[in-house]
């Protein structure tokens, strides 16, 4: 099945055309809100909160910023801040998008910065609704998963159910992310067991290692008060039910935050910061790896929820997959797909899976998702700091 | 420990338990069973102690103090008490070989017992 995506100037097809409006200090964050506002569905609201630099944020705003679903990006600057926006500003200009710069301390405040600020994404608006059009298909997407608010449900049947639908997805050309390796801690062995090369599998173990002596340094496990409610008694129960979100397929590569694969395949993203316990933990909540997977060129994201997670995402829409049906019922406004089916026997685990695969292609069509629907649009980045990866993580 | 589990054994498990390994040593709730309830595991005939919830786990054969409990197939943690068969598999029985595990339970008891004029 074809559809029709957004064509970049840089070469890349999008699925959704937004303007991204970036806060580059939370003491920015008021203002670029309130530019939103009025145009919250098509312009999305992002940003990073520090006053100090760093090159893990500086590159994830330069990445998501160049995002295949953004089309121009409004950056709203205190003027203080230590974060390099000549840098950001240069490099979205060089991908040919439409970008502007706001200095709040030299555009006269707060209500002038916003009246100015909301002109100009109006007159924007009118540039990207004549952008060019394009013919994609499932080879041309990039797919992210996650889990969140887990129980002892998600194991059995939503994460699963996505794992058949990342199946048929890489078979047809996808590249398919799967994230998060301090949840990955006890599968160390059987996911090495998939790596494409030897030394793949070297690193693949590694990088859980990593993650396992970070959350031990933390003192806690990837793990939430709701996961133990569901069920879930330890951080390896959790991730044998997290890791059936990776499917069956042969492991193509592991890549870092704002990585982007180099062709279709399934993708492991070290999400741990490396070297010493820095900057707290990895992922502070479920949004913050929908975030670092958006940055490395994720059109969208697959998210397997059994406590019943209501987020959504800025810039690329999220389809949320119940894992149970007592939840199911009680949000069923926010969730695209009951997997809870597969529990009452109404639905098999290959149905299921072919239901999420049929909704990511109706959804890269532009179909809106429940969260797209309720106007969420959630945004978390934070500090981090990740050394390069090696040359075994993507055998050619 | 020792004895191989048999069709039998898997037919006499109340349906609302599913198994997800053989090699497993617990279950888990595709459906609440409410505390009293009398439900079968491994042909026996067991009295709910407390409500086994949506999700969670219930031991299919003892499980010794230290013993892994196995669950996809995979160990899942270890056994900090002797576990009975039909007994609720959780927190206060069995705890990860990697990091701790964080619950509300403490919090929510204290709170609970404010609420209904108990104090601390």
């Amino acid at each position: 099945m074809r559809f029709e995506g957004f064509q970049r100037a840089d070469g890349r097809k999008g699925i959704r055309n937004v303007v991204a409006v970036a806060y580059l200090v939370e003491c920015a964050h008021h203002v670029a809100r309130e530019i939103v506002l009025p145009h919250r569905e098509e312009a999305h609201l992002i940003g990073f909160p520090g006053c100090f630099p760093n090159e893990y944020a500086q590159n994830m705003m330069e990445r998501l910023c160049t995002h295949p679903n953004v089309g121009a990006v409004l950056l709203v600057s205190l003027g203080c801040e230590s974060f390099n926006r000549y840098r950001l500003e240069k490099t979205i200009a060089d991908s040919g998008r439409p970008v502007s710069t706001l200095v709040i301390q030299r555009e006269g405040g707060t209500r002038t910065t916003i009246e100015k600020g909301r002109a100009w994404i109006e007159r924007t608006l009118a540039g990207l609704a004549g952008a060019q059009r394009v013919s994609m298909d499932v080879s041309d997407l990039v797919v992210g998963t996650v889990c969140g608010g887990s129980d002892g449900t998600s194991g059995i049947s939503g994460n699963p159910a996505t794992g058949r639908a990342f199946d048929r997805l890489v078979r047809e050309g996808a590249t398919c992310i799967f994230e998060e390796t301090g949840e990955l801690i006890g599968c160390e062995e059987i996911m090495a067991a998939r790596a494409a090369t030897p030394e793949l599998a070297d690193e693949l173990r590694r990088s859980v290692h990593k993650a396992a002596r970070y959350y031990a340094e933390l003192g806690y496990g990837s793990f939430a008060a709701g996961n133990a409610d569901g069920g879930l008694s330890t951080i390896e129960e959790k991730s044998m039910g997290a890791y059936a979100k990776s499917g069956s397929s042969q492991i193509s590569g592991l890549i870092k935050p704002g990585d982007r694969p180099p062709k279709g395949g399934l993708y492991l993203m070290d999400v741990v910061p490396d070297g010493e316990v820095r900057f707290g933990f990895p992922n502070i909540s479920d949004n913050a790896e929908i975030v670092e997977m958006m940055a490395s060129g994720a059109h969208l994201t697959l998210f397997v929820t059994g406590r019943g997670s209501v987020v959504g995402s800025a810039l690329a829409p999220v389809i949320k997959i119940a894992a149970n049906p007592t939840m199911y019922e009680r949000l069923s406004e926010d969730m695209d797909i009951n997997a809870g089916a597969i529990l009452t026997g109404d639905a098999t685990l290959d149905e299921v899976g072919s239901a999420i695969f049929n909704q990511v292609l109706h959804v890269a069509a532009g179909q809106q998702t429940k969260s797209e629907a309720l106007g969420h649009t959630e945004f978390i980045l934070t500090y981090k700091s990740f050394e390069p990866i090696g040359p075994a993580c993507l055998p050619v | 420990m020792g004895r191989i589990e048999t069709l039998t054994d898997r037919l006499e498990t109340d349906r609302r338990l599913l198994t997800l390994s053989p090699r497993d040593n617990v279950a888990v709730a595709k459906e609440a069973i409410p505390a009293g309830e009398t439900f079968l595991v491994s042909g026996r005939e067991i009295i709910a102690a407390v409500r086994i919830g949506l999700g969670h786990k219930v031991a299919l054969r003892p499980i010794r103090a230290g013993e892994k409990v196995l669950k996809y197939g995979v160990p899942i943690g270890s056994a900090t008490a002797d576990i009975a068969v039909g007994d609720h598999v959780h927190l206060h029985n069995i705890r990860s070989d990697y990091t701790p595990t964080h619950s509300l339970d403490a919090a929510r008891a204290d709170h609970i017992g404010e609420r209904n004029g108990e104090g601390r």
